[in-house]
């Protein structure tokens, strides 16, 4: 299993042979709070790197979750649909939200690793 | 605080009240009927046999009622000071006039030669709308604000498909401090939303707007006096700059409360403009609507203003409801309909009511006396609360949080105090652009004593928020009839309807 | 001037404290080209007395539906609301509050909302309704663009028996909004056949129950077959009354079901304001547009009502909002709940069937002295009836002797070539007397 990734936008990425899962950082469901509700995308789905691919939603506020890798989904996290609090309580682990087969590997060289992230947050204040 | 335990779960004068579900039955009513003949119904198998829901007798209807009107808070008991609503009083005599036989109980398809009153009050307040505006043209149909900003961006989407421009104007902006019902109307309509920056002092970054037009512009969208309670002062330098390119101007009418008969809209190079008249014009927001929100159009949109719409004839006034009817009148292309029937008589009813009784040094002063309280409210509280923007502002007065740091109480906490003492809390998180707004619009009819009331409690609450007494906001509210929701549970598990199993549930 | 507190000595205070010497001071922002020196020229202040007389003068000069016989329906219904309600919703905690945002101090609004999304899910036989939309028309719209997003397609199919300005509203917002409409011409009977017109680009099918010439019709095939196809099918309710008789279209197998509340609660008021109504199945909802209100509890464990699902709505979702609704139709809501509270499942049953045999009475009347018939085979509390001259002039005609005939279809649809028809309806505010009137008069001009 290689190294997780992160983009600007708080996704995570941490690829398992060709499989690709995805999530948002502890950093993005914190500023979330509580999440009520996960759309995530149709299995099968074609999405390029940037495209809207899910949706969390809190009380106050909904937020789109971007593609950081472009490919197919191939998986989604079933689980989100009773117990959406996963989210917050494994933002990194059993909250994922979808799982992907990559087109294209190499885009993982340019999304940020854990240490460049966690200066980024840091500088976010 | 007394904390004494009641038997019967209410405190005195708070009452408490179960669902009708829970009290009703399904064979009561508080209805006399003549009793059915029987006869031999037309309706094939078409029966649905008994409903079941519980009806109530007249004294426990009333009950029911008043029992849940006293959860309630509202204009009448105390300031409102929610920015962008203007919560303003809402006068008994357009209550009255709105309930004459003549206006309540008519049928908007009976013949027009028999509701000639009606029509006319539609005209005269076409013509104070027109007037106070300055504009040439009006739509009353449109049923609420939001409505009316659809009703305004669909002439502007008419008017530029009439010029054949619709494939290549798609893009609309929009200050990132605008409401989020103007990008919600724009993207309706299939255009892209573009978001200009707001300023240091608040207002549209003019150069920033600049560099946003081109020829693939359809409009902007702007709020006037904007959501942060300041007037634009480079409005009309924006107005020429959008038309220029061919574009139009849409503004938001929400906030004329604060320039009605001092700014007519029309000197300002406005387009279309749509007029809460559950703002401005006080008819009641009845605890979420009706609303009404008819729309002023420039020139440029007049012609494409939608169906129905009051016509003189010789014979007196008709009504213009079908594309065939305005096909026989010259420069009429409207662009369809928006609603069923002709608008929200009983509002314009209430409007004129007001309208006539202020008349136009009444409603000047309205302008004024507004502007007023709110900048007392920003001066008396600006040492203490943090404003992000140097005043004067107009009718409604912006904090943000800044006050607050390090007290460990954010806005919604502050809010929450609000209610243990007695008033409705403001706008809270809108605008977006300051971090934890705090908008506050006292409107024209609160008394100077209230607003010095008001004042005192708010110096007081920042005091204990910066004094330590974190307890009193965290813990708030306190002494309202519910203490703080969850509202998590209710949008991860929504119960959006009475059920008979929570009975059994209850009784587990 | 009564609705100014301020006095002038306040004024100056008020100016002292701010730091200017006068209010022009305040407006300095306002380009000069854009300031008025004074009143716009519209006529000054005015007392309630005169407001009163000039106001009832223009009141006068209406006939108002309780004072003649009257006979029109099409979308909005006479029917008697009783005195409570009308107390009730003036109550200034209801009357004067806003929008339930503070939970905490506006219970008695959201529990309000709470029984009335009920009594709809009932009404309707739909396991979801709204805290209601402005009205039936703008609902329909906005029925057709949740399917569209439910579906992910573009077209909708229209009978051709929809409320003339149904359509006119579902026309607009589907033009402007770049979707596509199948629509049926309007026929007064025969079988629309709508199932042969959807296509996999087609999210639903729309139809009216009652239909706009007042006919009913069992559309529980209509479902099975449109959504074999994969689309939706919405049903349009416009006279609220006809669900305490007629089966729920949720029993009929519909997704949506829309529709106008105004009979329950609301008067006339010449087209405004009503009350729409939106329900639809349980799987749906995050969907829906407008206001929803939800139960949970309080810090302390008391059941309370909270609105909730609001990240649909626009003043989150923004651009990307379900739609760009801001407010219901709050306190006609309120006037519903309450009539429906009083008449309750039985009474409401039992009003339902006295506006049917109003009408099956008129029908026997008109059939035995005048020869005429309806165009329906079954109805409710309305009917069409084709005249030997064109319905105008003599539903004008009978307005003049102070009798409300019902609507010329052709005032709806002028190019229908219907100019004959006229749509009568009868409801339980409608007398013996009434009808005789009705029947002598109609007799007269079309003799």
């Amino acid at each position: 299993m290689s190294a997780i990734k992160y983009t600007k936008d708080h996704e995570w990425v941490r690829l398992d042979g060709d499989v690709a899962t995805v999530g948002i950082s502890d950093y993005a469901q914190a500023q979330l709070g509580d999440v009520v509700f996960v759309e995530v995308p149709d299995v099968g789905k074609s999405v390029q790197q940037g495209d809207e691919a899910a949706v969390v939603e809190s009380v106050k506020a909904a937020s789109e979750v971007y593609a950081p890798v472009s490919g197919e989904v191939v998986g989604v996290n079933g689980d989100l649909e009773g117990n959406p609090a996963a989210v917050n309580e494994a933002a990194m682990d059993g909250g994922w939200f979808f799982q992907m087969r990559l087109s294209d590997p190499a885009e993982l060289d340019g999304l940020m690793d854990e240490a460049t992230y966690t200066d980024y947050v840091k500088e976010l204040g | 605080m007394n904390s004494l335990e009641t038997f019967s779960g209410h405190r005195g004068l708070q009452l408490e009240e179960h669902l009708i579900f829970e009290t009703g039955s399904t064979e009561q009513s508080g209805v006399d009927l003549a009793e059915p003949k029987g006869l031999a119904m037309k309706i094939g198998n078409l029966d649905r046999g008994a409903i079941d829901l519980p009806g109530l007798s007249e004294p426990q209807t009333v009950r029911h009622f008043v029992r849940l009107s006293q959860k309630n808070h509202s204009i009448d008991a105390g300031l409102y000071p929610l920015g962008s609503c203007t919560m303003k009083h809402n006068p008994r005599l357009n209550e009255k006039m709105a309930r004459l036989p003549g206006f309540g109980d008519i049928h908007p398809l009976q013949p027009t030669s028999t509701v000639q009153g009606a029509l006319e009050l539609m005209d005269q307040l076409s013509h104070w709308l027109m007037t106070l505006t300055g504009m040439p043209a009006v739509a009353l149909s449109p049923k609420a604000g939001a409505h009316g900003e659809l009703c305004g961006m669909m002439a502007i989407h008419a008017a530029i498909e009439a010029k054949g421009e619709l494939e290549t104007r798609r893009r609309v902006l929009v200050p990132e401090s605008a409401h989020g019902t103007n990008p919600a109307t724009a993207a309706l309509l299939g255009f892209v939303v573009d978001e200009i920056p707001a300023n240091a002092n608040g207002r549209v970054d003019l150069q920033a707007f600049r560099e946003k037009l081109g020829p693939d512009v359809a409009a902007i969208m702007l709020t006037n006096p904007n959501t942060c309670g300041l007037f634009e002062p480079d409005i009309i330098e924006i107005a020429d700059a959008i038309h220029e390119v061919g574009g139009y101007f849409y503004c938001d009418g929400a906030n004329f409360n604060a320039i009605v008969g001092r700014v007519r809209p029309g000197d300002l190079g406005v387009d279309a403009m749509h007029i809460n008249l559950h703002k401005t014009f006080s008819t009641p927001h009845g605890g979420g609507g009706p609303g009404s929100g008819p729309t002023v159009l420039s020139d440029r949109l007049a012609a494409f203003a939608p169906l129905p719409f009051v016509v003189k004839t010789e014979n007196g006034l008709d009504l213009c409801e079908t594309y065939e009817a305005s096909d026989t009148i010259a420069d009429a292309k409207p662009f369809g309909r928006m609603v069923a029937f002709h608008g929200q008589m009983g509002m314009f009813v209430r409007a004129l009511s007001y309208m006539m009784s202020h008349g136009s040094d009444g409603l000047r002063r309205v302008a004024e006396d507004a502007v007023l309280n709110a900048n007392y409210i920003l001066s008396s509280l600006q040492d203490v609360m943090s404003a992000p923007f140097e005043g004067p502002c107009m009718h409604e007065a912006l904090f943000d949080d800044g006050f607050l740091k390090g007290t460990g109480i954010d806005t919604l906490d502050f809010a929450k105090a609000m209610i243990d003492e007695g008033y409705h809390p403001m706008t809270m998180y809108f605008p977006l652009v300051v971090h934890g707004a705090m908008l506050i619009e006292p409107t024209e009819t609160e008394s100077k004593q209230t607003i010095d009331e008001f004042i005192s409690t708010m110096r007081s609450l920042v005091n204990a928020a910066k004094s330590g007494d974190t307890q009193r906001f965290k813990l708030a509210p306190q002494l309202a009839p519910r203490r703080r929701l969850d509202e998590i549970q209710a949008a991860r598990n929504p119960i959006l309807r009475y059920r008979k199993i929570e009975l059994a549930e209850a009784a587990e | 001037m009564r609705y100014l507190p301020l006095s002038q000595p306040d004024r100056e205070a008020l100016l002292g404290r701010i730091g200017v010497t006068n209010i022009d001071a305040l407006f300095k922002d306002v380009p000069g080209a854009a300031r008025l020196d004074g009143p716009v020229d519209l006529p000054p202040h005015a007392s309630e007395m005169d407001v009163e007389r000039q106001l009832g003068a223009m009141a006068r000069k209406n006939i108002t539906a309780g004072d003649v016989p009257f006979f029109c329906g099409g979308g909005a219904y006479k029917h008697h609301v009783p005195a409570s309600v009308d107390h009730i919703i003036q109550r200034s905690e209801f009357l004067t509050s806003y929008t339930p945002y503070q939970p905490e101090i506006t219970q008695g609004t959201l529990q309000y909302l709470f029984e009335f999304q009920t009594q709809i899910s009932e009404l309707t036989g739909m396991e979801v309704a709204n805290a209601s939309m402005y009205d039936g028309s703008t609902a329909t719209a906005e029925a057709v663009l949740m399917a569209h997003r439910v579906k992910r397609r573009k077209k909708a199919v229209l009978s051709g028996r929809l409320h003339p300005h149904y359509t006119g509203v579902v026309e607009n917002l589907s033009d402007m909004g770049g979707y596509e409409l199948v629509q049926k011409d309007p026929t007064l009977s025969g079988d629309e056949k709508l199932a042969d017109l959807v296509d996999e680009d087609t999210s639903c099918v729309v139809v009216q129950y009652p239909d706009f010439f007042g006919s009913v019709e069992d559309f529980t095939e209509l479902a099975a077959a449109v959504q074999a196809k994969g689309a939706l099918l919405i049903v349009a309710v416009t006279e609220i009354v006809s669900l305490g008789l007629l089966r729920a279209p949720g029993d009929m197998g519909a997704d949506i079901v829309v529709g106008e509340g105004q009979s329950i609660g609301n008067g006339l008021n010449f087209g405004g304001p009503y009350v729409g109504l939106f329900a639809t199945r349980q799987k749906f909802v995050r969907q829906m547009p407008g206001r929803l209100c939800g139960e949970t509890v309080d810090s302390d464990g008391k059941r309370g009502f909270v609105l909730t699902l609001s990240t649909r709505e626009q003043h989150i979702r923004r651009d990307k909002a379900t739609s760009n609704i801001c407010t219901n139709s709050g306190l006609c809501a309120l006037a519903f709940t309450a009539h429906m509270t009083l008449l309750g499942g039985a009474g409401l049953r039992k009003l339902a069937i006295l506006n049917h045999e109003k009408m099956l009475e008129l029908v026997s009347r008109l059939e035995a002295e005048t020869g005429m018939k309806p165009a329906n085979d079954m109805f409710f509390n309305e009917i069409t009836v084709e005249l030997p001259v064109p319905a105008a002039q003599v539903v004008e005609a009978l307005a003049k002797n102070n009798i409300i005939a019902g609507i010329p279809v052709s005032r709806l649809l002028p190019n229908a070539k219907m100019d004959n028809q006229l749509l009568i309806a009868a409801t339980e505010t409608v007398t013996d007397r009434d009808i005789d009137t009705l029947i002598s008069a109609l007799k007269e001009v079309t003799a």
